[in-house]
């Protein structure tokens, strides 16, 4: 982005008083870490005040003044604990030397509309800098997941070790112990069985649904989608209580006149009840996909001799292709997610990774969960990429650009 | 213009009246569009639709009660309590044969649980009465035996009710008992399958012939079917070969003190005569001194009374219970002190609900603001930020919450650390209040911002400035112009927000604890725990009715169509 303002250099008491309040505010930090804030205070809004002047009036060169500092932050912190410490002191050097020179030379005016007052100035900043809290509290949780799930120790958190980079504090045993563990496999298992069927039953039978809701004229159009989506509106819990009466007799009547095999009856029980639970994605996307559809293009089909399982497959799939993957992705991660309905519909041979989960966070508490968390987020990392992918082919084939 | 048939409807090509051939268009049309729709509307229907109504049902749902004890319940009715009077003998007597009944079925226990979710004691009251009945009966078989050994015999029983070969059976009278059984069972029963007694018997000695009918039906349809599937099936010959049921003998007692056995020539009819003369040396049975022997509760006007206002088939029990209110005979009346629980949990989870959707506002629209404001490259890499929260497994998230969380978690840690903290003194924000609110507001944030940011984006940053140059402040450009265009994106996140939080379930029962927890949390635990369903599926049905407002709501702020994904 081109700058949008003129810069000119800022009079000394500015700079002053925005690297003495950064100083200050890290300085509360360490102060209270060694038993007084109010003197860390000081002392961090001084010493920022000072590097601000040495840099301004005596040494004059940008360049050597932020690798300057970014160096002493990192000898400072390594003197004074390790290479966490030090890592922390050079990024935090790193950040004051820019801050001094991004004050000084009067960057921050760069980027936004020249007629701003300084209020409004300090309250797009501040802005901003309220916005990265919450995205930080957004992202926090599963940050912090990633590296406690190398935990050496059978613990929920940080161990010195682990702060100090030492190898030792690190290890796989997690993982080793969720790809080892009879019930952590079966569990992986039954997962990977019952989310694919489970989405397939909801993506043939909701796409066509929804090809059929978007028609002109459909009788009770309003009342059938309601029902359609209705699994997702209702609480999960209640989902789950009528299924298990639903499902119980079902099973009994499965088993005892059909003659099936008690445990194929558990996973169609299951699966069932999470088709259900996935329906209300598919249709949704898949609507919203038959949105932008040029009915012209069946009629045109038609009109070439085509008859309409052909128009469907060779005109009309390719095109809702990706809201129909989407629409499947989320009935994937719908049931690939679910603990409530199949703790109750199930039995104890179905235990899904998020069962599993579920009684470890309740029971044993063991750091396992932390490792298939981190593969779970890996999972979804993929998903969110898959998806994305797929908007930007979906919106290039209606011929607009990637926004 | 060149001059057309004017008369007339107009045509289509193949001759039909246009106006037909375009509703026949339309039907053909409708018919395919339904056709497309109706394997997902049934399926829907079926697994989903119709077993929640089912479940609802259950809620009102109160037939346990008079499929169990049918008798009781009609004597019940009859009665009129007043004050401590005890109810009559005739009450006494209908629950000493719906009980044997029900205790050899072993349906009774289910009972005493059902009757113990108003008021403790009546599960061990019903246990213990049920094991107890069958020593009246042995009493008097002694006593008949005293008379002659015989009537001690599987046989004699079966030839004096059967009537002997030939003799004209009372298959209506078989069909009522087997009705009750199939009712008490919950199953249907076949009458043609079973034991008839004769008319004449029926005639004669009426209670008698209805415990031993019960006794055959239920030896011969229930258990001997269940006990033996796929093999021979049970016979009159073995029923001749099995000794009935003690209640029996006091029926008969009961009946001989009004018969006039001196016509009776059928089958046993000597032995029946030497018993009728003997009768006097009998003291007929007084049900009631046997049920207060069995337990003095039976013997409290009040027991009594509770089963009465119990005793109905479709109840407001549960509703009044999921209120912390209680059915008693004299009307609703507020639950006792220490059972007042559920207004509490669902006010709280009300509340809580608001306190998330309100943080989620409050931390959602500065996001979803700069989201809608940045550049679209840089939204795009923040909207990452977003998404995968979004997209991370809901369970995932709860265990990172929990290990934030704890007292020795990273939350902790750091702020000991960092000094704000004694070592001692740290934070307790799990399995509390705080705990659930801090997590659900984090796992639902995604769900504010999503719709904020779509509305958000469609309203122009040129209005903005426009209000300013005509002289508004920032403040009020902001509160008067962008503000009001961006509600319905704020209305539509806390509708969805609030809707999904007040049905939580998972997060809260790890990371709440007790204080933490919803109104699903506790229709979890009457399901899997204390099986009391009818009070699980009445909070059910309060928690569905105000989430289907909100939903009806949100339907007309939104619109359910335009839902979004992602």
């Amino acid at each position: 982005m081109a700058a949008l303002t003129p810069i000119s250099r800022k009079p000394f008491w500015l700079v002053a008083l925005i690297t003495g309040g950064f100083g200050a505010f890290f300085g509360l930090f360490f102060g209270t870490a060694n038993g007084s804030g109010p003197m860390g205070v000081l002392i961090g809004a001084a010493l920022m005040i000072g590097l601000a002047f040495v840099y301004i009036a005596l040494i004059r060169n940008e360049r050597l003044g932020r690798g300057m500092t970014f160096v002493a932050g990192g000898v400072l912190g390594f003197a004074a604990g390790g290479i966490p410490l030090a890592v922390i002191g050079g990024l935090l050097g790193a950040v004051a030397g820019w801050l001094i020179y991004w004050a000084y030379e009067g960057r921050y005016r760069s980027y936004i509309a020249p007629y701003l007052t300084w209020y409004q100035v300090l309250w797009h900043y501040g802005f901003r800098v309220i916005c990265g809290i919450i995205f930080i509290f957004l992202i926090t949780p599963i940050l912090v997941v990633l590296p406690l799930s190398f935990n050496a120790q059978n613990f929920f958190t940080f161990t010195p070790e682990m702060l100090r980079f030492d190898p030792a504090g690190y290890s796989l045993k997690h993982y080793q112990d969720f790809f080892s563990n009879n019930e952590w496999q079966r569990s992986f298992k039954n997962s990977l069985i019952i989310a694919p069927i489970a989405t397939v039953i909801s993506v043939t039978l909701g796409t066509l649904a929804a090809i059929g809701l978007s028609q002109s004229h459909v009788p009770g159009r309003r009342a059938i989608m309601a029902i359609m989506i209705s699994p997702m509106i209702v609480p999960l819990i209640i989902s789950a209580t009528g299924m298990f009466f639903f499902y119980s007799q079902i099973g009994n009547w499965m088993e005892g006149t059909l003659g099936l095999d008690k445990n194929l009856v558990g996973y169609i029980k299951v699966i069932l009840a999470h088709a259900v639970l996935g329906i209300p994605f598919v249709i949704i996307t898949v609507t919203a996909t038959l949105v932008g559809f040029d009915r012209s293009l069946t009629r045109a089909a038609a009109n070439m001799g085509a008859d309409p399982v052909t128009t469907f497959f060779r005109v009309q799939m390719p095109l809702i292709l990706p809201g129909v993957i989407s629409g499947g992705l989320f009935a994937f991660i719908t049931s690939f997610d679910e603990v409530v309905v199949v703790l109750f519909v199930g039995s104890a041979s179905q235990k899904t990774l998020p069962w599993q989960m579920f009684t470890g966070l309740r029971e044993q508490i063991s750091p396992t969960i932390l490792a298939v968390a981190t593969i779970l987020v890996v999972i979804s990392i993929a998903l969110l990429t898959t998806l994305e992918l797929l908007r930007r082919r979906s919106e290039r084939l209606r011929g607009m650009s990637p926004g | 213009m060149s001059q057309t048939k004017t008369n007339g409807p107009v045509l289509a090509a193949d001759g039909t009246p246009l106006k037909k051939s375009l509703a026949r268009a339309l039907r053909v049309e409708k018919t395919r569009a339904l056709m497309l729709i109706a394997p997902l509307l049934i399926f829907v229907l079926i697994s989903f639709i119709i077993p929640i109504v089912s479940m609802l049902f259950r809620s009102v749902d109160n037939r346990i009660v008079d499929n169990t004890i049918p008798y009781t319940v009609a004597e019940l009715a009859k009665w009129q309590p007043e004050g401590e009077a005890l109810p009559p003998e005739s009450l006494f007597e209908a629950l000493y044969y719906d009980m044997f009944l029900a205790a050899e079925a072993k349906q009774h226990t289910r009972l005493g649980s059902r009757f113990n979710y108003e008021e403790s004691g009546f599960s061990s009251l019903f246990r213990k009465s049920g094991r107890a009945l069958d020593d009246l009966g042995k009493d008097y078989l002694k006593e008949l035996k005293a008379v002659d050994r015989s009537w001690g015999d599987a046989d004699v029983w079966y030839d004096l009710m059967s009537g002997g070969e030939g003799a004209t059976r009372d298959t209506a009278f078989a069909e009522a008992v087997v009705g009750r059984i199939s009712r008490l069972e919950s199953t249907t029963l076949n009458a043609a399958n079973g034991f008839a007694p004769s008319a004449e018997i029926v005639a004669l000695l009426p209670k008698t012939a209805e415990a031993y009918t019960t006794f055959a039906n239920f030896t011969w349809l229930v258990d001997e079917a269940s006990r033996r599937p796929g093999e021979e099936p049970y016979s009159a010959e073995e029923l001749a070969g099995d000794k009935p049921w003690e209640s029996v003998y006091p029926a008969l007692i009961q009946d001989l003190q009004t018969a006039d056995v001196s016509a009776y020539a059928g089958p046993q009819a000597d032995k029946l005569r030497a018993l009728a003369e003997a009768k006097s040396a009998f003291a007929p049975p007084v049900f009631k001194s046997t049920f207060a022997e069995i337990d003095k509760d039976w013997a409290d006007a009040e027991t009594w009374q509770i089963m009465k206002a119990h005793s109905v088939k479709y109840t407001n029990g549960y509703f009044l219970n999921a209120v912390d209110m209680k059915r008693t005979p004299d009307g609703a009346q507020i639950q006792d002190e220490d059972k007042r629980v559920l207004l509490k949990l669902f006010g709280r989870t009300m509340w809580m609900s608001l306190v998330i959707t309100s943080m989620c506002v409050l931390l959602g629209y500065p996001v979803a603001w700069i989201l809608a404001n940045l550049p679209a490259r840089s939204a795009n890499l923040l909207m990452i930020l977003v998404l995968l929260p979004f997209w991370t497994s809901l369970l995932v998230r709860t265990s990172a919450w929990k290990v934030m969380l704890q007292q020795q978690g990273v939350i902790n840690d750091v702020l000991v650390w960092l000094g704000f903290l004694a070592d001692d003194d740290r934070l307790i924000i799990i399995n509390n209040a705080t705990g659930t609110i801090i997590a659900m507001t984090h796992i639902l944030l995604p769900f504010m911002i999503l719709p904020m940011y779509s509305v958000m984006q469609t309203i122009q940053p040129t209005y903005l400035r426009a209000a300013k140059s005509l002289g508004a402040t920032n403040w009020t450009a902001f509160w008067r112009v962008y503000f009001p265009q961006s509600i319905p994106g704020i209305g539509a996140g806390s509708i969805l927000v609030f809707i999904l939080a007040i049905g939580y379930y998972i997060t809260p029962e790890i990371v709440g604890g007790n204080k933490g927890v919803f109104i699903s949390n506790r229709i979890a635990y009457h399901i899997s725990t204390s099986l009391n369903w009818g009070l699980a599926a009445a909070l059910g049905s309060i928690l569905l009715g105000a989430v289907l407002i909100l939903y009806w709501a949100y339907d007309k702020i939104v619109g359910i169509d335009n839902v979004k994904l992602g």
